[in-house]
Protein backbone atom coordinates (compact mmCIF):
# COMPACT_ATOMS: atom_id res chain seq x y z
CA UNK A 1 0.00 0.00 0.00
CA UNK A 2 1.02 3.63 -0.31
CA UNK A 3 2.80 4.91 2.78
CA UNK A 4 0.80 7.31 5.42
CA UNK A 5 0.97 8.51 8.74
CA UNK A 6 -0.80 6.61 11.40
CA UNK A 7 -2.42 8.80 14.91
CA UNK A 8 -3.78 7.02 17.37
CA UNK A 9 -5.53 9.78 19.71
CA UNK A 10 -7.21 9.14 22.71
CA UNK A 11 -9.80 11.53 22.91
CA UNK A 12 -12.44 12.29 20.09
CA UNK A 13 -10.79 16.44 20.58
CA UNK A 14 -7.21 15.56 19.92
CA UNK A 15 -8.85 13.05 16.60
CA UNK A 16 -10.01 15.98 15.32
CA UNK A 17 -7.44 18.10 16.13
CA UNK A 18 -5.50 15.09 14.10
CA UNK A 19 -7.67 14.92 11.34
CA UNK A 20 -7.24 18.57 10.87
CA UNK A 21 -3.72 19.04 10.86
CA UNK A 22 -3.24 15.50 9.07
CA UNK A 23 -3.83 16.50 5.15
CA UNK A 24 -6.00 14.20 3.26
CA UNK A 25 -7.06 12.31 6.50
CA UNK A 26 -9.39 9.75 7.15
CA UNK A 27 -10.74 8.07 10.14
CA UNK A 28 -10.01 4.49 10.65
CA UNK A 29 -12.31 2.04 12.83
CA UNK A 30 -11.97 -1.45 11.95
CA UNK A 31 -10.92 -1.02 8.93
CA UNK A 32 -12.62 -3.86 7.04
CA UNK A 33 -13.69 -0.90 4.12
CA UNK A 34 -11.14 1.22 4.40
CA UNK A 35 -8.38 -1.19 4.32
CA UNK A 36 -9.54 -2.70 1.29
CA UNK A 37 -10.43 1.01 -0.79
CA UNK A 38 -6.46 2.13 0.05
CA UNK A 39 -5.52 -1.13 -1.59
CA UNK A 40 -7.04 -0.14 -4.39
CA UNK A 41 -6.28 2.92 -4.43
CA UNK A 42 -9.77 4.16 -4.26
CA UNK A 43 -8.80 6.22 -0.96
CA UNK A 44 -5.20 7.58 -0.89
CA UNK A 45 -5.26 9.22 2.49
CA UNK A 46 -2.15 11.03 3.76
CA UNK A 47 -2.95 10.66 7.80
CA UNK A 48 -5.21 7.66 9.19
CA UNK A 49 -6.02 8.69 12.43
CA UNK A 50 -7.38 5.44 14.53
CA UNK A 51 -10.26 5.57 16.92
CA UNK A 52 -9.41 2.61 18.47
CA UNK A 53 -7.56 4.28 21.76
CA UNK A 54 -10.24 6.53 22.62
CA UNK A 55 -12.38 4.90 25.22
CA UNK A 56 -15.97 5.18 25.51
CA UNK A 57 -17.29 4.40 21.83
CA UNK A 58 -17.83 0.89 22.58
CA UNK A 59 -20.63 -1.46 24.13
CA UNK A 60 -24.83 -1.26 24.45
CA UNK A 61 -26.70 0.47 26.79
CA UNK A 62 -30.54 0.49 27.28
CA UNK A 63 -31.92 4.03 28.61
CA UNK A 64 -36.07 3.41 28.34
CA UNK A 65 -36.99 3.26 24.94
CA UNK A 66 -33.54 3.89 23.22
CA UNK A 67 -31.21 1.39 22.94
CA UNK A 68 -27.53 2.89 22.25
CA UNK A 69 -24.79 0.95 20.93
CA UNK A 70 -21.28 2.94 20.52
CA UNK A 71 -19.60 3.71 17.44
CA UNK A 72 -16.86 1.13 17.82
CA UNK A 73 -18.85 -1.67 18.99
CA UNK A 74 -18.07 -4.63 16.67
CA UNK A 75 -20.40 -6.61 14.74
CA UNK A 76 -19.47 -9.80 16.59
CA UNK A 77 -20.57 -7.95 20.10
CA UNK A 78 -23.74 -6.81 18.74
CA UNK A 79 -24.58 -9.93 17.45
CA UNK A 80 -23.88 -11.82 20.96
CA UNK A 81 -25.59 -8.88 23.33
CA UNK A 82 -28.14 -9.88 25.29
CA UNK A 83 -29.54 -6.51 25.55
CA UNK A 84 -29.30 -6.29 22.22
CA UNK A 85 -31.50 -9.54 21.47
CA UNK A 86 -34.03 -8.36 24.01
CA UNK A 87 -35.04 -5.54 23.00
CA UNK A 88 -34.35 -5.32 19.28
CA UNK A 89 -33.83 -8.96 18.15
CA UNK A 90 -34.15 -7.64 14.38
CA UNK A 91 -31.02 -5.57 15.03
CA UNK A 92 -28.99 -8.83 16.40
CA UNK A 93 -29.96 -11.12 13.29
CA UNK A 94 -28.45 -8.10 11.27
CA UNK A 95 -25.42 -8.01 13.13
CA UNK A 96 -24.55 -11.52 13.07
CA UNK A 97 -25.48 -11.73 9.03
CA UNK A 98 -22.70 -9.38 7.86
CA UNK A 99 -19.28 -10.52 6.01
CA UNK A 100 -18.23 -13.72 8.18
CA UNK A 101 -17.04 -14.64 11.67
CA UNK A 102 -13.89 -12.69 11.36
CA UNK A 103 -15.05 -9.09 9.14
CA UNK A 104 -17.50 -9.22 12.61
CA UNK A 105 -14.55 -9.28 14.55
CA UNK A 106 -13.26 -6.30 13.51
CA UNK A 107 -15.76 -4.29 11.66
CA UNK A 108 -17.84 -1.40 13.67
CA UNK A 109 -21.67 -0.06 13.43
CA UNK A 110 -19.36 3.23 13.50
CA UNK A 111 -17.56 2.31 10.51
CA UNK A 112 -19.82 1.15 8.31
CA UNK A 113 -22.25 4.37 8.68
CA UNK A 114 -20.10 6.43 8.28
CA UNK A 115 -18.95 5.05 5.30
CA UNK A 116 -22.37 4.79 4.13
CA UNK A 117 -22.07 2.12 1.84
CA UNK A 118 -25.59 1.76 -0.73
CA UNK A 119 -25.30 -2.03 0.21
CA UNK A 120 -24.68 -1.68 3.62
CA UNK A 121 -27.11 -3.47 5.92
CA UNK A 122 -27.09 -0.91 9.42
CA UNK A 123 -28.61 1.67 7.26
CA UNK A 124 -31.67 0.01 6.53
CA UNK A 125 -32.01 -0.85 10.95
CA UNK A 126 -30.88 3.19 11.50
CA UNK A 127 -33.61 4.06 8.94
CA UNK A 128 -36.40 1.96 10.31
CA UNK A 129 -35.56 2.22 13.64
CA UNK A 130 -35.50 5.91 13.72
CA UNK A 131 -32.35 6.27 14.61
CA UNK A 132 -30.25 8.73 16.18
CA UNK A 133 -26.52 9.67 15.04
CA UNK A 134 -24.65 10.92 17.96
CA UNK A 135 -21.37 12.30 16.86
CA UNK A 136 -18.18 14.24 18.08
CA UNK A 137 -20.71 17.79 17.88
CA UNK A 138 -23.81 17.01 17.73
CA UNK A 139 -27.15 14.65 16.56
CA UNK A 140 -28.52 13.95 13.69
CA UNK A 141 -31.70 12.30 12.94
CA UNK A 142 -31.38 9.14 10.93
CA UNK A 143 -34.01 10.42 8.13
CA UNK A 144 -31.65 13.22 7.74
CA UNK A 145 -28.52 11.75 8.52
CA UNK A 146 -28.32 8.74 4.92
CA UNK A 147 -27.67 11.17 1.91
CA UNK A 148 -27.41 8.97 -0.98
CA UNK A 149 -24.37 6.72 -2.62
CA UNK A 150 -21.22 7.14 0.45
CA UNK A 151 -22.75 10.36 1.16
CA UNK A 152 -24.13 11.43 4.96
CA UNK A 153 -24.80 14.15 7.14
CA UNK A 154 -21.30 14.22 8.56
CA UNK A 155 -18.94 17.60 8.11
CA UNK A 156 -15.33 16.86 7.73
CA UNK A 157 -13.64 15.96 10.77
CA UNK A 158 -17.07 14.69 12.53
CA UNK A 159 -17.06 11.47 14.27
CA UNK A 160 -19.56 8.89 15.09
CA UNK A 161 -20.07 8.44 18.81
CA UNK A 162 -22.98 6.27 19.50
CA UNK A 163 -26.30 5.51 17.63
CA UNK A 164 -29.25 5.14 19.72
CA UNK A 165 -32.11 3.01 18.18
CA UNK A 166 -35.66 3.73 19.03
CA UNK A 167 -36.90 0.02 20.81
CA UNK A 168 -40.35 -1.34 18.71
CA UNK A 169 -42.88 -3.62 19.27
CA UNK A 170 -41.34 -5.69 16.73
CA UNK A 171 -38.78 -5.87 14.16
CA UNK A 172 -37.07 -8.47 11.79
CA UNK A 173 -34.59 -7.66 8.52
CA UNK A 174 -34.30 -10.14 5.78
CA UNK A 175 -31.83 -9.66 3.41
CA UNK A 176 -31.10 -11.84 -0.25
CA UNK A 177 -27.19 -11.38 0.13
CA UNK A 178 -24.32 -11.79 -2.41
CA UNK A 179 -22.91 -15.09 -2.02
CA UNK A 180 -19.12 -14.00 -2.02
CA UNK A 181 -19.67 -10.62 -0.73
CA UNK A 182 -22.84 -10.80 2.07
CA UNK A 183 -23.90 -7.48 1.08
CA UNK A 184 -27.21 -7.16 0.82
CA UNK A 185 -28.52 -7.46 -3.29
CA UNK A 186 -31.55 -6.44 -1.04
CA UNK A 187 -32.65 -6.00 2.31
CA UNK A 188 -35.87 -5.10 3.97
CA UNK A 189 -35.57 -3.87 7.97
CA UNK A 190 -39.43 -3.69 9.32
CA UNK A 191 -39.95 -1.61 13.03
CA UNK A 192 -43.43 -1.96 14.68
CA UNK A 193 -44.34 1.08 16.76
CA UNK A 194 -47.34 2.02 18.61
CA UNK A 195 -47.49 5.26 16.62
CA UNK A 196 -46.70 3.24 12.59
CA UNK A 197 -44.55 0.64 11.42
CA UNK A 198 -41.24 2.04 9.13
CA UNK A 199 -39.98 -0.30 6.90
CA UNK A 200 -36.42 0.71 5.39
CA UNK A 201 -34.98 -0.66 1.97
CA UNK A 202 -30.92 -1.36 1.44
CA UNK A 203 -28.80 -2.01 -1.54
CA UNK A 204 -31.44 -1.93 -4.15
CA UNK A 205 -30.78 1.64 -4.90
CA UNK A 206 -28.16 4.16 -4.99
CA UNK A 207 -29.01 4.85 -1.46
CA UNK A 208 -31.31 3.28 1.50
CA UNK A 209 -34.58 4.38 1.74
CA UNK A 210 -37.66 4.37 3.11
CA UNK A 211 -40.94 2.36 1.43
CA UNK A 212 -43.37 4.92 2.82
CA UNK A 213 -46.62 2.25 0.45
CA UNK A 214 -45.64 -0.44 2.51
CA UNK A 215 -45.29 1.45 5.30
CA UNK A 216 -48.96 2.88 5.20
CA UNK A 217 -50.17 -0.38 4.39
CA UNK A 218 -48.76 -2.40 7.30
CA UNK A 219 -49.66 0.61 9.74
CA UNK A 220 -53.29 -0.16 8.88
CA UNK A 221 -52.98 -3.76 8.80
CA UNK A 222 -49.55 -5.37 10.18
CA UNK A 223 -49.19 -8.91 7.81
CA UNK A 224 -47.63 -10.37 4.44
CA UNK A 225 -51.03 -10.12 3.11
CA UNK A 226 -51.23 -6.32 3.36
CA UNK A 227 -48.22 -5.44 1.20
CA UNK A 228 -49.20 -8.73 -1.32
CA UNK A 229 -48.07 -7.66 -4.51
CA UNK A 230 -46.71 -3.98 -3.97
CA UNK A 231 -43.14 -3.15 -6.26
CA UNK A 232 -40.98 -1.25 -6.47
CA UNK A 233 -40.63 1.29 -8.99
CA UNK A 234 -37.88 -0.15 -11.22
CA UNK A 235 -36.83 3.01 -12.52
CA UNK A 236 -35.48 3.70 -9.22
CA UNK A 237 -33.25 0.87 -8.55
CA UNK A 238 -30.04 -0.13 -9.69
CA UNK A 239 -29.09 -2.30 -12.05
CA UNK A 240 -25.77 -4.44 -12.43
CA UNK A 241 -23.25 -7.23 -12.37
CA UNK A 242 -25.07 -8.61 -9.51
CA UNK A 243 -28.93 -7.71 -10.50
CA UNK A 244 -31.22 -5.97 -12.31
CA UNK A 245 -33.47 -3.17 -11.60
CA UNK A 246 -36.39 -6.01 -12.43
CA UNK A 247 -34.62 -8.37 -9.81
CA UNK A 248 -34.48 -6.03 -7.10
CA UNK A 249 -38.00 -4.74 -7.14
CA UNK A 250 -38.71 -8.84 -7.25
CA UNK A 251 -36.24 -9.45 -3.72
CA UNK A 252 -37.84 -6.16 -2.12
CA UNK A 253 -41.34 -7.74 -2.06
CA UNK A 254 -39.88 -11.39 -1.17
CA UNK A 255 -37.95 -9.74 1.43
CA UNK A 256 -40.47 -7.43 3.17
CA UNK A 257 -42.93 -10.32 3.41
CA UNK A 258 -39.90 -12.59 5.05
CA UNK A 259 -39.37 -9.58 7.47
CA UNK A 260 -43.03 -8.69 7.97
CA UNK A 261 -44.16 -12.86 9.23
CA UNK A 262 -40.74 -12.71 11.19
CA UNK A 263 -42.13 -10.00 13.05
CA UNK A 264 -45.85 -10.37 13.35
CA UNK B 1 6.50 3.66 14.04
CA UNK B 2 7.35 2.27 17.53
CA UNK B 3 5.19 -1.15 17.68
CA UNK B 4 5.12 -3.38 20.52
CA UNK B 5 3.83 -6.78 20.10
CA UNK B 6 3.85 -10.30 21.62
CA UNK B 7 4.02 -12.65 19.46
CA UNK B 8 3.52 -16.60 20.11
CA UNK B 9 4.13 -15.54 23.63
CA UNK B 10 7.41 -13.50 22.22
CA UNK B 11 7.07 -9.59 22.92
CA UNK B 12 8.89 -7.64 20.35
CA UNK B 13 9.28 -3.67 19.38
CA UNK B 14 9.25 -3.31 16.18
CA UNK B 15 9.71 -0.12 13.81
CA UNK B 16 6.92 -0.93 11.55
CA UNK B 17 6.09 1.48 8.83
CA UNK B 18 2.03 2.65 9.05
CA UNK B 19 1.30 0.85 6.00
CA UNK B 20 2.77 -2.62 6.37
CA UNK B 21 -0.31 -5.18 6.78
CA UNK B 22 0.05 -7.46 9.86
CA UNK B 23 0.44 -10.84 7.30
CA UNK B 24 3.24 -8.63 5.67
CA UNK B 25 5.20 -8.50 9.07
CA UNK B 26 4.63 -11.76 10.03
CA UNK B 27 5.44 -13.31 6.84
CA UNK B 28 8.13 -10.78 5.28
CA UNK B 29 9.45 -8.91 8.64
CA UNK B 30 9.37 -11.89 11.24
CA UNK B 31 9.40 -14.94 8.68
CA UNK B 32 6.30 -16.57 9.94
CA UNK B 33 5.03 -17.78 6.40
CA UNK B 34 2.75 -20.27 7.63
CA UNK B 35 0.07 -17.35 7.43
CA UNK B 36 -1.04 -17.75 4.24
CA UNK B 37 -2.06 -14.53 1.58
CA UNK B 38 -4.84 -15.84 -0.60
CA UNK B 39 -7.42 -13.04 -1.87
CA UNK B 40 -5.63 -10.16 -0.20
CA UNK B 41 -9.51 -8.58 0.00
CA UNK B 42 -10.90 -10.26 2.83
CA UNK B 43 -12.61 -13.10 1.29
CA UNK B 44 -10.46 -16.21 1.93
CA UNK B 45 -9.61 -16.73 5.27
CA UNK B 46 -6.02 -17.80 4.48
CA UNK B 47 -4.64 -15.61 6.48
CA UNK B 48 -6.34 -16.00 9.95
CA UNK B 49 -4.56 -15.22 13.08
CA UNK B 50 -6.10 -14.62 16.58
CA UNK B 51 -5.19 -11.37 18.22
CA UNK B 52 -6.08 -11.45 21.99
CA UNK B 53 -7.64 -14.82 21.08
CA UNK B 54 -9.71 -13.62 18.29
CA UNK B 55 -9.68 -14.60 14.86
CA UNK B 56 -9.42 -11.78 12.96
CA UNK B 57 -8.30 -11.68 9.03
CA UNK B 58 -4.72 -10.18 8.79
CA UNK B 59 -4.82 -9.18 5.65
CA UNK B 60 -6.75 -6.52 6.44
CA UNK B 61 -5.77 -5.34 9.72
CA UNK B 62 -2.40 -2.70 9.97
CA UNK B 63 0.65 -3.98 12.02
CA UNK B 64 0.06 -0.93 14.04
CA UNK B 65 -3.46 -1.16 14.51
CA UNK B 66 -2.24 -4.43 16.51
CA UNK B 67 0.12 -2.13 18.81
CA UNK B 68 -0.05 -4.05 22.22
CA UNK B 69 -1.96 -7.16 21.62
CA UNK B 70 -1.09 -10.73 21.56
CA UNK B 71 -1.16 -12.34 18.53
CA UNK B 72 -1.27 -16.14 17.54
CA UNK B 73 0.08 -17.23 14.17
CA UNK B 74 -0.19 -21.29 13.35
CA UNK B 75 3.43 -21.34 14.02
CA UNK B 76 2.15 -20.63 17.83
CA UNK B 77 -0.10 -23.27 18.73
CA UNK B 78 1.05 -26.52 19.16
CA UNK B 79 3.10 -27.16 22.02
CA UNK B 80 6.51 -27.91 21.27
CA UNK B 81 6.57 -31.28 19.07
CA UNK B 82 2.78 -31.73 20.21
CA UNK B 83 0.44 -30.65 17.71
CA UNK B 84 -2.50 -28.52 18.98
CA UNK B 85 -6.05 -30.98 19.37
CA UNK B 86 -7.33 -28.95 15.72
CA UNK B 87 -4.37 -29.39 14.24
CA UNK B 88 -3.89 -33.27 15.14
CA UNK B 89 -7.69 -33.20 14.10
CA UNK B 90 -6.89 -31.93 10.58
CA UNK B 91 -3.97 -34.50 9.99
CA UNK B 92 -6.06 -37.61 11.78
CA UNK B 93 -9.28 -36.69 9.58
CA UNK B 94 -7.52 -35.67 6.40
CA UNK B 95 -8.83 -31.85 6.49
CA UNK B 96 -6.66 -30.70 3.31
CA UNK B 97 -5.38 -31.40 0.02
CA UNK B 98 -3.26 -28.94 -0.99
CA UNK B 99 -2.90 -27.37 2.22
CA UNK B 100 -2.75 -23.94 1.54
CA UNK B 101 -5.46 -22.87 3.36
CA UNK B 102 -5.21 -24.83 6.17
CA UNK B 103 -3.63 -22.94 8.64
CA UNK B 104 -6.68 -19.96 7.89
CA UNK B 105 -8.73 -23.31 8.65
CA UNK B 106 -6.86 -24.33 11.71
CA UNK B 107 -7.22 -20.41 13.45
CA UNK B 108 -10.93 -20.64 12.17
CA UNK B 109 -11.92 -23.66 13.62
CA UNK B 110 -10.29 -22.69 16.94
CA UNK B 111 -12.35 -19.23 16.53
CA UNK B 112 -15.60 -21.58 16.35
CA UNK B 113 -14.87 -23.56 19.56
CA UNK B 114 -14.35 -20.06 21.66
CA UNK B 115 -17.57 -18.89 19.91
CA UNK B 116 -19.79 -22.27 20.09
CA UNK B 117 -17.80 -24.64 22.61
CA UNK B 118 -17.00 -28.19 21.73
CA UNK B 119 -19.93 -30.00 20.65
CA UNK B 120 -20.42 -28.76 17.54
CA UNK B 121 -22.85 -30.13 14.33
CA UNK B 122 -21.69 -30.39 10.82
CA UNK B 123 -24.31 -27.70 10.08
CA UNK B 124 -22.81 -24.83 12.68
CA UNK B 125 -19.17 -25.73 11.50
CA UNK B 126 -20.27 -24.97 7.64
CA UNK B 127 -22.27 -21.85 8.54
CA UNK B 128 -19.07 -20.56 10.65
CA UNK B 129 -16.59 -21.65 7.69
CA UNK B 130 -18.40 -18.59 5.50
CA UNK B 131 -15.13 -16.55 5.83
CA UNK B 132 -12.72 -19.47 4.72
CA UNK B 133 -12.50 -20.66 1.17
CA UNK B 134 -10.80 -24.29 0.24
CA UNK B 135 -10.31 -24.76 -3.64
CA UNK B 136 -9.40 -28.21 -3.30
CA UNK B 137 -11.20 -30.62 -0.42
CA UNK B 138 -15.24 -29.97 -0.74
CA UNK B 139 -15.07 -29.13 2.76
CA UNK B 140 -16.53 -32.96 4.00
CA UNK B 141 -13.29 -33.55 6.17
CA UNK B 142 -12.17 -30.02 7.05
CA UNK B 143 -15.82 -30.10 8.84
CA UNK B 144 -14.98 -33.81 10.40
CA UNK B 145 -12.00 -32.56 11.45
CA UNK B 146 -12.98 -29.28 13.34
CA UNK B 147 -15.57 -31.13 15.41
CA UNK B 148 -13.30 -33.96 16.27
CA UNK B 149 -10.72 -31.03 16.83
CA UNK B 150 -13.43 -29.14 18.93
CA UNK B 151 -14.12 -32.26 21.43
CA UNK B 152 -10.38 -33.35 21.45
CA UNK B 153 -9.92 -29.61 22.94
CA UNK B 154 -12.72 -29.95 25.23
CA UNK B 155 -11.45 -33.43 26.49
CA UNK B 156 -7.57 -31.72 26.72
CA UNK B 157 -9.29 -28.69 29.00
CA UNK B 158 -11.08 -31.59 31.19
CA UNK B 159 -7.89 -33.70 31.39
Amino acid sequence: MRDFEYARPTSLADAASAFAGGGEAAFIAGGHTLLPAIKSRLRMPDTLVDLAGIPGLSGVTRDGDTLWIGAMTTHAAVAADKTVAAAIPGLATLAAGIGDPQVRNRGTLGGVIANNDPAADYPAALLALDATVETSSGRHAADDYFQGMFATALADGEIVARVGFKVPLASAYAKFRHPASRYAVVGVFVARYATGVRVAVTGAAPGVFRWTEAETALSAKFGADAVAGLTLNTGDLNTDIHASAEFRAHLAGVMLARAVNEAA
Amino acid sequence: MQTRLTINGTSQTRDVAPATLLVELLRDDLGLTGTHIGCDTSQCGACNVLIDGVAVKSCTLLAVQADSKAITTIEGVANGDTLHPMQAAFREHHGLQCGFCTPGMVMAGIEIVRRRGHDLSSETIAHDLEGNLCRCTGYVNIIKAIQAGAKAMGEQNHA
